[in-house]
């Protein structure tokens, strides 16, 4: 009896919905014809490929945050984007907003075991460890090229890469383009974290600052994350209210740090990829990875067959300026001739070599001598890596 | 008694629920060029397909089947508590100190239990600080519980960077890691870590705890009438607190396989949301233990098609978000029809009932 009513109330249920789905079924149907073969024939495809040899070389890339964010992972989309334009063989596989849990280890495993890819590059620095490492001792005939990595010779898996770019070069010659802008002499820049990297680019852009000006200062403010949007605002704010005009960041999207500078009518330089969009009245000049091109030349390598395993691809992937590793924004309407002049002159001799930015005597801003007068510290130094500290003519305090 | 047709009413209005959603989903999908099909065929590879893929789902899985239960216990006895990821980040923070103190000293099996046990102790003293406020100084516990949160975030953030960090660990402040030697494993002949079936048998326990003993008999009179649970004797602050340490410790043993089984030392990596997952998995599971378990797996599902969704499909990064979303809606909508379609209803022994006019608000949920 139940039974019987139960066909009963749902009879027209199961009509209408046949029809509907039918209907969907049917308009869609073209699609689906010619979709669904290429989806499950692409993976086997690819995986069987780079064993022959020749045709596509697939390439995964994996972003902490979205691809649009218009800060770091806009520009390594990018930069992936660019170089799979350029070389037809390349096949992009890209995963946005990956967490730097097990759900990286699984993406990078899809990755691999679904669409064969041969090459990783897996763009957050936090997926190194464990990630990363764990994925490469599992997979050896996979390569992973890792964004700021730590290569140690010896103790991590040959089958890993490291690649980064000495972006201070182009943060140095920002620096000298806002301190020839500026006309109260005080500039800002809001960070996300004391961390190496951070504290590298307020040190060149000051220096490159006080190259050409040493009597200005840059005000640094620490958000304490890297996607702080409101912390960031009010930075942004107060640098305005205390008189600063150029701001400048090192967050994970300087977005909001563009658009506040601009609405509160001071400039701004940029960081990461090109925000001139943002902030079209009051955008400077900027910081710009380029990685189209380290991409293309990493790309071409791995399609060639060289391994990192066995030394045919450096582990260590490092340069700046002239290595077109990063590069500057081009100088927006507010940039005048003196400061273009200098900037473009510091910029050739940082590309030729005869221009260290971190050259004796360098103090720190509590005055404690870092480098001794007549000495110098190279791009490559590693004691650079592990800088702790902020220059003279930084006001703020790393804290803790 | 509940009868067949009532087990049967929350079965198939589940599942109707997630069906509706993925329907849902198939239109979004369509609307943004994509074929339905071809994409629930990818979810459905990718998420369940394999023992390979399944295996992705399992991990995911994992932290959220203990986070859920954090929401989902301290709710049979009517308080709202969503200070899950608090209790996970303090956890694993109290887990890599015991951790690290202890070294490599003794056995790993004996330090992975001292680390379980830290992590269990600290989460569960969290919360109960949350149910502690709301029996004897009557603070919203949602909200206390809630702000507990960033206070734990702040703390860890704090650790991490200063007192706790490791010098080593330069571009990402991470505290000391752990010796692989005490490491939690990995279920043998899997890839996937031991904190999956700490995850089941603490569903499983918490199941019993709830429905089994006087104990949870007790929880659910004063969950559903307080002030007749008072008159009946029952010792309602004790009842909170320890439903509310119970329901921390297990947020906090998530923490510990966090930092045990994964991340190998605490960093900012403990605090990605699998506690603010766990409340949606807890609500959506309507606060049953057990059938938390399963709705943790289809989370899991989800969340590990993200990734095809990108790479097969083009579909962008926030896709499984919206999926995720949508399903979890037609999940809660579906809530609002128990009771409703009357031929789940307990019908006493009738001939012939008059048929009920099936107007199409009381039709199945499969129209949501």
């Amino acid at each position: 009896m139940s039974q019987r009513r139960f066909v009963r109330l749902s009879r027209r249920q199961i009509l209408r919905g046949l029809l509907a789905t039918s209907a969907f079924g049917i308009a869609k149907y073209g699609t689906g014809c010619a979709s669904t073969p290429s989806t499950s024939a692409s993976p086997e495809g690819s995986a069987s490929s780079p064993a022959a040899g020749g045709g596509q070389t697939t390439l995964g890339f994996i972003y902490v945050g979205p691809k649009d964010d218009y800060g770091y992972n806009q520009a390594h989309a990018e930069g992936a984007a660019g170089m799979a334009k350029k070389f037809p063989w390349a096949k992009l596989v890209e995963e946005a907003n990956v967490p730097e849990t097990s759900a990286v280890a699984e993406s990078m495993r899809s990755m691999i075991d679904i669409d064969g890819a041969v090459a990783l590059f897996p763009t957050s620095f936090g997926y190194f460890d464990p990630h990363i490492l764990k994925m490469a001792a599992e997979y050896p005939d996979v390569q992973f090229f890792h964004a700021g990595g730590l290569y140690q010779e010896g103790k991590t898996p040959k089958n890993i890469g490291s690649y980064f770019g000495y972006i201070d070069e182009s943060q140095y010659i920002a620096g000298i383009v806002a301190a020839l802008t500026s006309k109260s002499g005080k500039l800002g820049f809001v960070g996300a974290k004391p961390i190496p990297q951070v504290l590298r680019n307020i040190n060149a852009f000051t220096l490159g600052a006080r190259s050409v000006k040493p009597s200005i200062t840059t005000q640094v403010v620490f958000t304490g994350n890297w996607a702080e949007p409101i912390k960031e605002a009010e930075a942004t704010n107060s640098m305005a209210d205390q008189g600063i005009d150029v701001v400048t960041c090192h967050v994970d999207s300087p977005k909001v740090v563009m658009e506040t500078a601009e609405k509160r009518g001071i400039y701004s330089s940029g960081y990461h990829a090109n925000q001139s969009a943002l902030a079209p009245k009051g955008y400077l000049t900027g910081a710009e990875w380029d990685w189209t091109n380290i991409y293309s030349k990493v790309a071409e390598e791995v399609h060639a067959g060289k391994k990192l395993s066995d030394g045919g691809i450096p582990h260590i992937l490092r340069g700046g300026l002239k290595d077109g590793f990063c590069k500057i924004s081009p100088y927006g309407p507010a940039v005048g001739a003196e400061a273009k002049k200098a900037a473009d002159a510091a910029q050739a001799k940082l590309k030729d070599g005869s221009l260290v930015i971190y050259k004796g005597e360098l103090k720190d801003n509590k005055g404690a001598v870092i480098i001794p007068a007549g000495q110098s510290m190279k791009q490559e130094d590693p004691k650079l890596e592990t800088m702790n500290y902020l220059v003279e003519g930084v006001l703020g305090s790393i804290g803790s | 008694m509940s009868s067949w047709r009532r087990s049967f009413e929350s079965i198939s209005l589940s599942f109707g629920a997630i069906l509706a959603g993925l329907l849902l989903f198939g239109i979004f999908c369509a609307a943004v060029g994509q074929n339905p099909f071809a994409v629930y065929g990818s979810i459905w590879k990718s998420a369940f397909g394999s023992w390979q893929t399944f295996q992705n789902t399992l991990i995911r899985a994992a932290p959220l089947m203990l986070t859920a239960l954090c929401t989902a216990l301290p709710a049979r006895l009517g308080l709202v508590i969503i200070g899950n990821e608090g209790a996970l980040v303090v956890g694993g923070l109290a887990a890599i100190s015991i951790g690290l103190a202890m070294g490599t000293a003794l056995p790993p099996v004996l330090s992975q239990i001292a680390m379980a046990i830290a992590g269990m102790i600290a989460g569960g003293l969290w919360i109960m600080a949350a149910g502690a406020l709301k029996h004897y100084r009557a603070v919203n516990e949602t909200i206390s519980s809630l702000l507990l949160n960033y206070v734990a975030i702040a703390l860890l953030n704090h650790l991490v960077g200063g007192p706790m960090r490791d010098p080593s660990s330069l571009n990402k402040p991470s505290t000391f890691p752990l010796s692989e030697a005490v490491m939690l494993g990995q279920i043998p002949g899997t890839r996937v870590h031991w904190g999956l079936l700490y995850g089941i048998v603490a569903c499983a326990i918490a199941y019993f705890l709830i429905q089994r003993t006087t104990f949870g008999f007790a929880a659910r009179t004063a969950g559903g009438n307080i002030r007749a649970a008072r008159i009946a004797g029952l010792p309602v602050g004790q009842l909170t607190l320890t439903v509310c340490f119970l329901a921390g410790s297990c947020a906090g043993l998530a923490g510990m396989v966090e930092v045990a089984a994964i991340q190998g030392s605490a960093n900012e990596s403990l605090n990605v949301g699998y506690g603010y997952g766990g409340i949606l998995v807890a609500f959506a599971a309507r606060h049953n233990p057990l059938a938390a378990i399963f709705i943790s797996l289809l989370v899991g599902g989800i969340l590990a098609s993200g990734g095809i969704l990108q790479r097969a499909h083009n579909l962008p990064d926030a896709t499984v978000l919206m999926f995720e979303g949508i399903v979890f809606l037609a999940v809660l909508y579906s809530d609002s029809l128990y009771g409703k379609i009357p031929w789940f209803k307990e019908k006493p022994l009738v001939v012939s009932p008059p048929s009920p006019p099936s107007s199409p608000g009381q039709e199945p949920v499969v129209i949501s």
